[in-house]
C-alpha cells in the first residue's frame, strides 16, 4: 500500500516538474538572451550561459530610435486604461453584486458576449472614426480602445470583489446614520480596495500587452508592443529578443499580485 | 425601517450605475461592428458594393490565410484543452506545493502574444537555443533551419508550440476553477460504490466539468481566430493568417475597406466556430443521455 502511494507521489512530482520546466525554460532563455553580449548572441553555437553578463544588448535596445518614448507611451496608455475601466466599470460591478434588478442576467450575458469580439473588428473601423474625431495617433485614443477591451473584465472582477464584501456591513452603517453613498465610501470601498487594486493591475497588463489595436490606431505615438511589431521585419534579432524580454518582465511581476483573483475572474471559486 | 427604504427607493440606482458601462460598450462595440460592416460593403459615396469583398477573395493571401487560421485553431485548441485538463487534474490531487505549481503554470497568462512569439523566436532561430542545445549534445553538426519559407510546416509547428505555451494557461485557470466547484461528495460516493479512478474521472469529474470545458473551448477558439502577433514574430510572411492579412491591407496597402472585410471574416469565422461547438456539445449531451 505504502509502496503504491510512494510510486503515485513520485509520478505526480515528476509530472509537475516536467510541466514546470516546460513553462519556465523559455522565460529563463529570454532573460539569458537579454544579458548576453550582442556578439555572443548572434554567434554559432550560441552559449546558453553567456561568458559574462552584460548590459550591452539591453542598452542597444533602449538606445534604438523610438524605444524609450514608446516605453513611456505604453505606461501612459496603461494608466489611462486603468482609470477609465475602473471609473466606468466599478459602478456596474457594484450594481451587479448588490442589486437584483430586471435585466441583470441580460446585462451579464452581454458583458460575456463582448469578450468574443475580435480585436480587428474593433480597431479597424475605430481607426477610421478616430481620424474624424481627431483621436487618431493619440495615446488617449489607444487608451479608449484598451479600456473597451478591459471593461468587461473590470465589471466581472469588481462584481466578484463586491460580492465578497458583506452587504450587512453596509446596511449596518446605514442604520447607524450613514447615507447610501457614505456607507459605500466608508465601509465597502476600503474593504474592496485590495481587490480593486488587482482589477487595476489586470487592466494595466491588458493594455501593456495589447498590440493589434495599438499598431492600427497609431503612426508615430507608438506603444512599446506596436513599436516593436512595426519594426519587426527590419529589426536585428538581438533587438527583438530584448524587446520580448522587456514586454514580458513587468507582466510576470503583475501576475504575482493578481494571482489570487485569476480564478474569481473566470467564474470560479476564489481562495478556498 | 432604513433597510426597507434602501431597497425601495433605490430601484433606479442599479440602472444609473450600469449606464456608463452600457454607453461605453455600445460606443466601442456596437458602433465599430456596424461601421465595420459599413466599411466593407459601402463605397465612400455610400453605395452598396461587393467590390471590397471580391478584392479580399481574390487576394493571393486570402485562401492560405483562411486555411492556416483554421488549421492553427484546430491544432492548438484541442492540444491546449487536453494539456490543461491533465495539468488541472494534477493540481487537483493537491500535492504539497500544488499552489505554487499552479502559479507557475499560469505565468504565461501575463505574457503578451508578441512577447511570447519573440521568446520562442530566440529558441527557434538559426543560432537559437534549440539549435545550440542540439549542437552541444552532439546531435547536429550545422544549425537546422526551422523558420524559413521553404519549410512552412516547421514554421507552423513553431507557431503551434509558442501558442500552446502561451495560451494553455487560460484554459487551465477555467478548468481548475471548475474542478474546485465539484463537490468532493460525488467523488466519495463514487468511491463507496466501488468506482475505479478512471471511472470516477469518466463518469463523475468529466460530466461535471463540462460547463467549464465548454467555455474554455469557446473562449480559446475565438481567440485562436484572431491569432496575430505570435505569427508575426515567428512567421512573418511565411505563414499568413487572417488577422495579419487585415493588418497588412490596413497598414501597408492603405485599403481600410478590404481590411474591414477581413475583420468581418474573422468575426464571422469565430461566430461560426462557436455555433458549431455549441451544436456539437449539445448533440453529445443527448447522445450520452439516450
Amino acid at each position: 500500500m505504502s509502496f503504491r502511494r510512494l510510486r503515485r507521489q513520485t509520478l505526480i512530482y515528476l509530472a509537475a516538474i516536467t510541466v514546470g520546466v516546460w513553462v519556465l525554460v523559455p522565460i529563463v532563455f529570454i532573460a539569458l538572451a537579454a544579458f548576453t553580449p550582442r556578439r555572443e548572441l548572434l554567434s554559432w553555437p550560441r552559449p546558453i550561459i553567456p561568458s559574462h553578463f552584460s548590459l550591452e544588448t539591453i542598452q542597444f535596445f533602449l538606445k534604438a530610435t523610438g524605444v524609450l518614448p514608446s516605453l513611456l507611451n505604453s505606461v501612459w496608455v496603461a494608466l489611462m486604461t486603468v482609470a477609465i475601466t475602473l471609473v466606468v466599470g466599478a459602478p456596474a460591478g457594484y450594481a451587479v453584486a448588490r442589486f437584483f434588478f430586471r435585466g441583470r442576467e441580460a446585462f451579464r450575458l452581454g458583458i460575456l458576449m463582448t469578450r468574443m469580439f475580435p480585436v480587428p473588428l474593433l480597431a479597424i473601423p475605430l481607426a477610421v472614426t478616430f481620424i474624424r474625431w481627431g483621436l487618431y495617433d493619440s495615446l488617449v485614443g489607444v487608451a479608449f480602445v484598451h479600456a473597451a477591451m478591459g471593461l468587461p473584465f473590470a465589471v466581472i472582477i469588481t462584481s466578484g470583489i463586491f460580492i465578497g464584501v458583506p452587504k450587512e456591513l453596509e446596511e449596518a452603517a446605514m442604520t447607524l446614520g450613514c447615507s447610501r453613498l457614505g456607507a459605500f465610501i466608508r465601509v465597502a470601498l476600503p474593504l474592496a480596495l485590495p481587490g480593486l487594486a488587482a482589477a487595476a493591475m489586470f487592466a494595466f497588463v491588458l493594455s501593456w500587452n495589447e498590440v493589434f489595436a495599438s499598431v492600427i490606431l497609431t503612426l508615430h505615438n507608438r506603444t512599446l508592443p506596436a513599436q516593436i511589431l512595426a519594426g519587426l521585419r527590419g529589426a536585428p534579432l538581438d533587438f527583438r529578443f530584448v524587446g520580448g524580454f522587456f514586454m514580458a518582465m513587468p507582466a510576470l511581476l503583475f501576475m504575482f499580485f493578481i494571482r489570487k483573483y485569476l480564478f474569481q475572474m473566470w467564474g470560479g471559486v476564489a481562495e478556498r | 425601517m432604513k433597510l426597507r427604504k434602501f431597497l425601495r427607493t433605490d430601484t433606479l440606482l442599479p440602472y444609473w450605475l450600469l449606464l456608463p458601462t452600457l454607453a461605453y460598450l455600445l460606443l466601442f462595440f456596437l458602433f465599430p461592428l456596424v461601421s465595420a460592416i459599413g466599411l466593407s460593403f459601402r463605397t465612400p459615396e455610400g453605395r452598396f458594393t461587393t467590390e471590397y469583398f471580391l478584392r479580399m477573395l481574390n487576394d493571393r493571401l486570402f485562401l492560405p490565410a483562411l486555411r492556416y487560421t483554421f488549421f492553427l485553431a484546430l491544432t492548438v485548441v484541442p492540444l491546449q484543452v487536453i494539456t490543461a485538463l491533465a495539468i488541472s487534474l494534477l493540481v487537483n490531487t493537491r500535492f504539497v506545493g500544488s499552489r505554487f505549481f499552479l502559479y507557475l503554470c499560469v505565468l504565461p497568462l501575463g505574457i503578451s502574444d508578441l512577447a511570447a512569439g519573440l521568446i520562442w523566436l530566440s529558441i527557434f532561430t538559426r543560432h537559437g537555443y534549440l539549435n545550440s542545445i542540439l549542437y552541444s549534445l552532439g546531435l547536429i553538426e550545422r544549425p537546422l533551419v526551422f523558420l524559413s519559407a521553404e519549410n512552412p510546416g516547421w514554421v507552423f509547428m513553431s507557431i503551434v508550440i509558442a501558442e500552446h505555451w502561451r495560451a494553455t494557461a487560460i484554459v487551465l485557470v477555467i478548468l481548475v476553477a471548475g474542478l474546485q466547484m465539484i463537490s468532493r461528495d460525488y467523488l466519495e460516493a463514487a468511491e463507496v460504490l466501488g468506482a475505479r479512478p478512471w471511472q470516477k474521472f469518466l463518469y463523475v469529474t468529466l460530466p461535471l466539468l463540462k460547463p467549464s470545458l465548454q467555455s474554455a473551448l469557446i473562449i480559446r477558439t475565438i481567440f485562436a481566430f484572431q491569432v496575430f502577433a505570435v505569427v508575426e514574430a515567428l512567421g512573418g510572411h511565411m505563414v499568413p493568417v487572417l488577422a495579419s492579412a487585415a493588418y497588412e491591407w490596413y497598414a501597408f496597402y492603405f485599403q481600410r475597406h478590404v481590411a474591414a472585410a477581413y475583420a468581418v471574416i474573422i468575426m464571422a469565422g469565430s461566430v461560426l466556430m462557436t455555433l458549431i461547438l455549441f451544436r456539437f456539445l449539445r448533440m453529445r449531451r443527448e447522445m450520452i443521455r439516450t
